[in-house]
């Protein structure tokens, strides 16, 4: 008697326990309308789609500088473990034909082939990144199309990065707050085991400034702006002069654009 | 039940104490990469998978392939499965159990894992892939501790078993589907995004599970005094022969396509595991061993008096196990991330703590199946003496 009650109540037990993990499942479907986003304060930079444009003629110029990366990790506590198997990167330089490995021709001017570019995320308005995440821990938002990251719901599970057909996202393989040179109270730290990247300087355009590698080059090879606008800068340079995008032919939209 | 479990030969415990000893050695490794974390294993920024995620694939594979007897079995009425649709689903708890284990030691934050429950995802085939596994595993608990009980007491099933039975096949298909939509839906990865990936997964599977069934029911045959006889074990054989035909069929269809269109973003990848890409050679003998086995395995296979020779079967089975192991882990997982997409060639090796959390999984995942085919057997034992 006394074991045929206990195994009855293993049972209810288990039953329960299905039931309780139904529930959020089932009001996330129910969910019809998305919760209100918090209005911007008055200095805020706004814009209905933010984009870059990168002119890498004059990047050239600059032949090995590297502000933009060094400012933008320096302000993102981005750590430098010093070896690729962990490393961490926000924006970084490739070669030309690895950053457009399918426009690689074979009588290309060396100069353009070895011509380092500058990659980022690119913020695309069709992120596969963002469908595959199993928490929704990263997600396009509706007013700007920046593509964000919470990385306190993140799970570490890294399927953002096998989507992403850039190479644009890092994974904490290790405790990154050990490998910050200097730590800067205006953004957090992250923790181990999960993923980041560039978030076009949500945390700035808030506080009214431009992303930090913009400000930082100086070139001016940047620009920064919103493509709705036909006055802004990055439409004008749009306009005026031929660019491409990293893999168009993927349907995902990016939005950092390079003059070549 | 489980004190069937829990009195047993010396040979018995020896085996399960051994099992405990790999346990407690991963355990180590474990708690040191949680300690560490992730980087304590071979993965980089541009190889994210490796090990685990591989283990991940071919488990769900194992565990799909209980509709291999449980089909023919209820659906067809093949009798002669009745004594093996029992090994077949306890072959199947332990081997989803696994594939959620090897889910979570890949996880950065594995403490976390709520999360996906609480923020359901319905775009993430990640999201649909561990619904899938869990209703699997409940299927197969329901199922398997219903019909047992049943023959325990030496009575017909419950009637309402019936469907739920039905449910178990297309389920099973579904879990391996679901694992195929991980990889063949993104966009950058020219190796992954093939519409036969599920079907490959598939007929993959249904030729490796039913492999391993078949070593463990003639293991089972020479240690134990239950013998479910030869003819079912020889049914499964040729399961496994036609499975790996249309798998190696599936394998041919993929280097027909990437070679004859000569599209480099889909190509690179075999041409890295096949043959090396830019000087880097890793994985090529690798799987030029998957090859050679499976043409082995094939032969052996599909000459009858090969294959039903009790001998050679096992050869046999091996030779597709550790092919198909191959192909669908580190093959499938390498050669999806090189060359990265920003076509760099670099090389994935697990570490050693890496192999020794995967051995934890690995014992966890035995010692289970060890258990479960104790009361199994232990159970038809009693059964046949009171006959």
């Amino acid at each position: 008697m006394a074991k045929s009650t206990r195994r009855g109540f293993l049972k209810l037990a288990g039953v329960a326990a299905v039931g309780m993990g139904a529930k959020p499942v089932y009001d996330a479907f129910a969910r019809r309308s998305a919760p209100e986003q918090p209005t911007p304060p008055a200095e805020a930079l706004t814009a209905k789609r933010w984009a870059m444009v990168v002119d890498t003629r004059k990047c050239l110029r600059e032949h090995g500088c590297t502000d933009c990366i060094t400012t933008c990790h320096l302000v993102h506590n981005v750590p430098d473990f010093g070896n690729p198997k962990d490393e961490v990167k926000w924006v970084w330089k490739e070669q030309f034909e690895h950053g457009f490995p399918e426009q690689h021709n074979e009588f290309m001017s060396d100069d353009l082939r070895h011509k380092d570019v500058l990659l980022l995320c690119n913020h695309c308005d069709n992120p596969p990144c963002v469908r595959v995440c199993p928490t929704q821990a990263t997600w396009k938002r509706e007013a700007d199309g920046i593509v964000m990251m919470d990385m306190h719901r993140c799970i570490g599970c890294r399927y953002c990065m096998a989507a992403c057909p850039y190479g644009s996202r890092s994974f904490n393989w290790r405790d990154p707050r050990t490998h910050i040179a200097k730590i800067d109270e205006g953004f957090p730290t992250r923790t181990r085991g999960v993923v980041e990247k560039c978030n076009f300087c949500a945390e700035r355009l808030v506080r009214g400034e431009i992303p930090a590698c913009v400000e930082a080059c100086k070139a001016k090879a940047l620009a920064f702006g919103d493509l709705e606008d036909p006055e802004s800068e990055v439409r004008d340079l749009l306009s005026r002069h031929f660019n491409i995008r990293r893999k168009p032919g993927l349907g995902t939209q990016p939005e950092v654009y390079y003059i070549v | 039940m489980l004190d069937k479990a829990l009195s047993g030969s010396s040979r018995y415990w020896t085996w399960v104490i051994a099992l405990m000893a790999i346990i407690g050695i991963g355990f180590v490794f474990w708690v040191q990469q949680m300690i560490e974390g992730l980087t304590i294993t071979g993965l980089s920024r541009d190889v994210t998978w490796g090990l685990y995620i591989a283990q991940l694939t071919f488990f769900v594979g194992v565990a799909a392939s209980a509709v291999m007897v449980v089909l023919p079995y209820y659906l067809h009425d093949y009798k002669e499965f009745g004594k093996l649709t029992i090994l077949g689903e306890f072959l199947a708890i332990p081997a989803v159990i696994m594939c959620m284990a090897f889910v979570f030691v890949d996880m950065g934050q594995p403490i976390r894992i709520v999360n996906v429950f609480l923020h359901p995802s319905p775009t993430s085939p990640m999201f649909w892939d561990t619904v899938a596994l869990f209703g699997y595993l409940v299927l197969n608990v329901v199922i398997a501790y219903v019909t047992f009980g049943a023959e325990k007491k030496g009575i017909a099933p419950p009637k309402w078993i019936k469907p739920i039975i039905i449910l178990s096949i297309p389920w099973a298909v579904s879990i391996h589907t679901v694992t195929a939509f991980l990889y063949s839906g993104l966009p950058g990865r020219g190796f992954w995004l093939t519409a036969i990936m599920a079907p490959r997964f598939l007929a993959s599977a249904f030729a490796g599970g039913p492999a391993i069934l078949i070593l463990l029911v003639l293991l089972v045959r020479k240690l134990t005094k239950f013998d479910p006889g030869l003819k079912p074990i020889f049914k499964l054989a040729e399961i496994v022969t036609y499975a790996m035909l249309v798998n190696v069929f599936f394998v041919l269809m993929e280097i027909f396509t990437v070679f004859y269109s000569q599209i480099p973003g889909h190509m690179d990848h075999f041409t890295f595991l096949y043959v090396g890409l830019d000087g880097n050679t890793t994985l090529v003998p690798w799987m030029w061993t998957s090859t050679i086995l499976a043409a082995v395995a094939l032969f052996l296979l599909l000459v009858p008096k090969l294959r039903r020779n009790e001998k050679v079967l096992p050869v046999a089975c091996g030779s597709v196990i550790v092919s198909i192991w191959i192909d669908k882990g580190l093959g499938l997982m390498t050669g999806g991330f090189v060359p990265t997409p920003t076509h760099h060639v670099v090389s994935y090796v697990p570490t050693l703590p890496e192999i020794m959390i995967t051995l934890m999984v690995y014992g966890v995942g035995a010692l289970i199946l060890t258990v479960l085919y104790k009361i199994a057997i232990t159970e038809r034992e009693i059964i046949e003496q009171v006959k």
